[in-house]
């Protein structure tokens, strides 16, 4: 059987470490093709949205939807800012203007640093692909931040603002403010994203098992040479 | 034992008459009492026995009655008589779902106070005077290749002989066109296959030009002018420069169709007044209404209006009043204009879906006679010019022996006639107040089981049905399933509310073959005397829910004028003209205060800037006479003097959110 994959798909590449022994190429290429296709999935993310908040009242029986992507908004956002000047709320597009501004470019540059990682064939690749790991925790704290200020800038001048407290939209889940019920929930962008995640942990894995023997054969080695070392100077 | 005898005796009698004078539960009047509710739901079954509902009205109830949220599959557009407006009619639910102003003022809409609408009910103005009424008549749906197209309506108003133009973009009447040379229409407004022309026919005949003639002048100076209005339809209106008219003997034309597929290139009007009647009962003369039906058979037009467009570029017209008129000489001459003979004093003339046939009602004749296109043609192509029989104008008659088909004896009163898919017409019947569907041969009698020609079923209506109109009913292809019919007197049939009763449009089911026909419903129409209605497919019809933002409604286009922001909003002042921007979007103008001093020239445009369906705001000023309807993204113009001082609180008068009544400015007017 293998000795068939061998001949279809080309001889047996052997990768010599540090200490002679000899390992697989493929052994190697693993762990980048995974965090390709991770960085593929990140960037396919943003084209998807992240975040989706339907509100529903009687008076609209198709509800209400804004969808929040990485650089833009989608949806009914002229309605909703319309119904929110009442309550003296900044229109939905006032929030996140900068984050919104430079994201891609960002996503982009966090792609590029987990590409790097291939090079680095120690435990310092994890180090790179941290940004990556730590974006979907970033950009829940961001929302969640952007959302605490909608809720607490409220004009004392609008119709119906000194009637009402200041509050935070809910992240995730079912609420109600007046006579409209509130869903929010996370979209396919944000599951691509965190999907994206998933596999750069897969990956460090096959980077762990493809480079720890030969961080540790390099120890050794160095360790062997300072043994040697330290003996002929005390032999001399 | 006697006297307590006697006693409980008039105990119970008083019993009775107690029992007797309480308020009894009305029983709905000449139902049959309820026949085998079995298979409904109990508490349905208990509905139908309490309300006294027969087998035949649960039916009727189950094909009508249309839930909240459930859209009409057929929309019906009839005329409203008098009221000079158009309605609009979900089918089968029989709900009105919308009146369209056309040549009268109509404040919800903001048509004719202050905006647009006011230039628009100007262009119908009579030498220079505002009438502010119509009689409108005939719905005319635009066509392509004979059918429905959804895109304009046309209507006519028969007591000034105007049309006007209403886009079905969004429902409302862009032009009112007058002829210069009629006085009243009857045959309007009735379009060619592609809607090249609109065909107005006229009525009451008067001298060409409208001039002044006494009625002994009748034979020689009193005419019959037909016009055919040119349409534009990348423009959306009737172009005056491209339209023309005929000049026709006096004998009171009718209603017109145009023909199509074989019969495309022709028109067909019916007549009465061949007799050349002039009235005069005052005068010891039989009254209009016994000299108009004296001879057996009026005369049947048939009109090549290819012809005529040809005659009318090739410039051989007269200019009458700046209309290019085709002389009454010239249209024989040309080869326009044939006769054949009609009975009695007929009324319609309808042409088949295939063109092939023309069906006049008799009126005071019990028949509909069935003209064969055909036939009409092999007449006229073998006319001896030296043989062939005139009328006293030198219009060539037809035989009628060469040009009819078929005649059907339907009842009394046979009026108006539409098809459906199955090779059957329906006429109405106004003597018999009925119904009647028969059927057609030729080319439909593959279509029915019964033979050709051939009266199958009279169903009563109530009452006196004038027109009838059925889906897709005078097009090329029809739809069958309904036929509406038009009932000029309700009588009994609705609650009382007065001396000036409304009028009934019966639905009827016509989906059955064979005498299965059933009147479904009832719908009163309690403002307006219909005429005629066309019943289209609702999803032929493309309205849009807004305008995009800052739309002029009257060219359909951005509006110079228009705004996109509140930020936009300003006020400009140049000497005594004030010209002034404001926004409208929930719930407030800006700007709130307009500040003006007498005698200044107002130009104030308004735009809601709202892009949610529904979202209509108001704009009242009092006291000047102005109510606007601003639908999402309209922009309107409203012009006026400030000629009166004082404060006036302007505000939205379309109930527009839960701050409504906070939607107002003031306009303070300095003196």
């Amino acid at each position: 059987m293998k000795t068939f994959f061998v001949s279809l798909f080309g001889p047996d590449i052997r990768v010599e470490l540090p200490d002679g022994s000899k390992r697989p190429l493929n052994d190697y290429l693993l762990p980048n093709a995974i965090f390709t296709i991770a960085a593929l999935l990140l960037m396919a993310s943003t084209f998807l949205p992240y975040w989706r908040m339907t509100m529903t009242a009687p008076q609209y029986p198709k509800g209400l939807h804004v969808n929040v992507y990485v650089n833009h908004l989608e949806g009914d956002m002229r309605e909703i800012d319309e119904l929110n000047h009442y309550l003296g709320m900044p229109v939905l597009d006032a929030g996140g203007q900068l984050e919104r501004s430079f994201a891609l470019v960002a996503i982009v540059a966090l792609g590029l640093v987990l590409a790097a990682s291939v090079f680095v064939h120690n435990q310092f690749a994890a180090l790179l692909a941290l940004p990556v790991i730590l974006y979907p925790a970033i950009f829940v704290a961001d929302l969640y931040s952007i959302l605490y200020t909608y809720g607490h800038s409220i004009d004392p001048k609008s119709a119906l603002g000194s009637a009402i407290k200041p509050f935070t939209p809910p992240l995730v889940g079912v609420g109600k403010v007046g006579q409209f019920g509130t869903i929010a929930e996370f979209q396919i962008g944000f599951l691509i994203a965190i999907l994206a995640v998933g596999v750069v942990l897969i990956g460090l894995y096959f980077h762990r098992r493809a480079y720890k023997p030969v961080v540790d054969a390099r120890k050794r080695l160095s360790q062997q040479h300072a043994a040697e070392t330290t003996t002929a100077a005390v032999n001399a | 034992m006697k006297k307590i005898a006697v006693l409980v005796t008039l105990g119970l009698l008083g019993l009775l008459v107690i029992a007797g004078c309480g308020n009894p539960v009305p029983t709905p009047v000449g139902q049959q009492p309820a026949v085998s509710t079995s298979g409904l739901p109990a508490d349905a079954a208990a509905v139908a026995t309490e309300r006294g509902l027969s087998q035949d009205d649960i039916y009727a109830a189950l094909k009508t009655y249309t839930p909240s949220g459930q859209l009409d599959p057929y929309i019906m557009i009839a005329s409203g008589g008098q009221s000079g407006q158009v309605l609009v009619i979900g089918i089968p639910s029989m709900r009105l779902l919308k009146t369209i102003g056309v040549f009268t003022p109509e404040p919800w809409q903001g048509y004719g106070f202050g905006g647009s609408g006011n230039k628009i009910l100007a262009e119908g103005d009579v030498n220079g005077k505002e009438v502010r009424w119509g009689d409108t008549h005939h719905p005319g749906l635009s066509e392509t290749n004979g059918e429905y197209d959804g895109q304009f309506l046309f209507i006519n108003d028969k007591a000034n002989a105007r049309v006007a133009v209403i886009d079905l973009r969004d429902f409302s009447t862009k032009q009112i066109v007058k002829s210069p040379l009629a006085i009243n229409d009857h045959g309007g407004s009735f379009v060619t296959p592609n809607t090249d022309y609109i065909i107005e026919g006229p009525q009451y005949a008067a001298p060409l030009g409208w001039e002044y003639a006494d009625l002994k002048d009748y034979k020689d100076k009193y005419r019959g002018v037909m016009t055919l209005w040119k349409f534009d339809r990348a423009a959306g209106r009737i172009d005056e420069t491209q339209s023309f008219s005929i000049e026709l003997p006096p004998y009171w034309q009718d209603l017109c169709d145009a023909g199509k597929k074989v019969s495309d290139g022709w028109l067909f009007c019916n007549s009465f007044n061949t007799e050349l009647a002039t009235g005069g009962i005052e005068d010891g003369n039989p009254p209009f209404e016994a000299g108009t039906a004296k001879n057996d058979t009026d005369y049947l037009h048939i009109v090549n209006w290819k012809k005529a467009e040809e005659v009318y570029k090739a410039g051989k017209t007269d200019k009458i009043k700046d209309m290019p008129v085709i002389r009454l000489d010239t249209a024989i001459k040309e080869g326009i204009l044939y006769f054949t003979p009609e009975p009695k004093s007929p009324h319609g003339a309808d042409v088949t879906p295939g063109g092939e046939y023309i069906v006049v009602g008799g009126k005071l004749d019990p028949h509909v006679t069935i003209y064969s296109f055909d036939k009409i043609s092999k007449a006229i192509a073998a006319i001896n010019e030296g043989t062939a029989s005139k009328d006293a104008y030198g219009v060539p008659v037809i035989p009628l022996d060469q040009s009819m088909e078929a005649q059907v004896e339907l009842g009394l009163g046979p009026l108006h006639t539409v098809f459906d898919d199955k090779g059957y017409a329906y006429t109405s019947l106004f003597l018999d107040s009925a119904v009647a569907r028969w059927t057609l041969g030729g080319a439909y009698q593959s279509l029915h089981s019964e033979a050709a020609w051939t009266l199958v079923q009279k169903l009563p209506v109530q009452y006196n049905i004038g027109h009838i109109a059925a889906a897709e009913g005078d097009t090329a292809s029809p739809d069958g399933n309904y036929v509406v019919a038009l009932n000029k007197w309700s009588i009994d049939r609705f609650a009382n509310v007065g001396p000036l009763l409304p009028q009934n449009f019966q639905l009827i089911d016509t989906s059955k073959p064979g005498d299965q026909m059933k009147v479904l419903y009832d719908m009163p129409i309690g403002n307006a005397e219909p005429h005629y209605a066309q019943i289209i497919k609702a999803d032929k019809l493309k309205a849009w829910e807004v305008y995009p933002v800052g739309t002029n409604a009257e060219t359909m286009q951005k509006d110079p004028n228009a705004i996109t922001s509140p930020d936009q909003a300003k006020i400009v002042r140049n000497g005594s003209n004030v010209e002034i921007w404001t926004a409208v979007i929930r719930s407030h103008y800006t700007p709130e205060h307009v500040n003006i001093k007498k005698g200044d020239h107002v130009v104030w445009h308004l735009t809601n800037l709202e892009q949610t369906r529904d979202a209509t705001h108001g704009f009242a000023v009092p006291g000047y006479n102005i109510n606007l309807s601003l639908e999402p993204g309209k922009t309107e113009t409203i012009e006026f003097d400030a000629d009166m001082s004082g404060t006036f609180a302007f505000y939205c008068t379309e109930f527009c959110s839960a701050l409504h009544l906070e939607m107002m400015g003031y306009m303070l007017v300095e003196p």
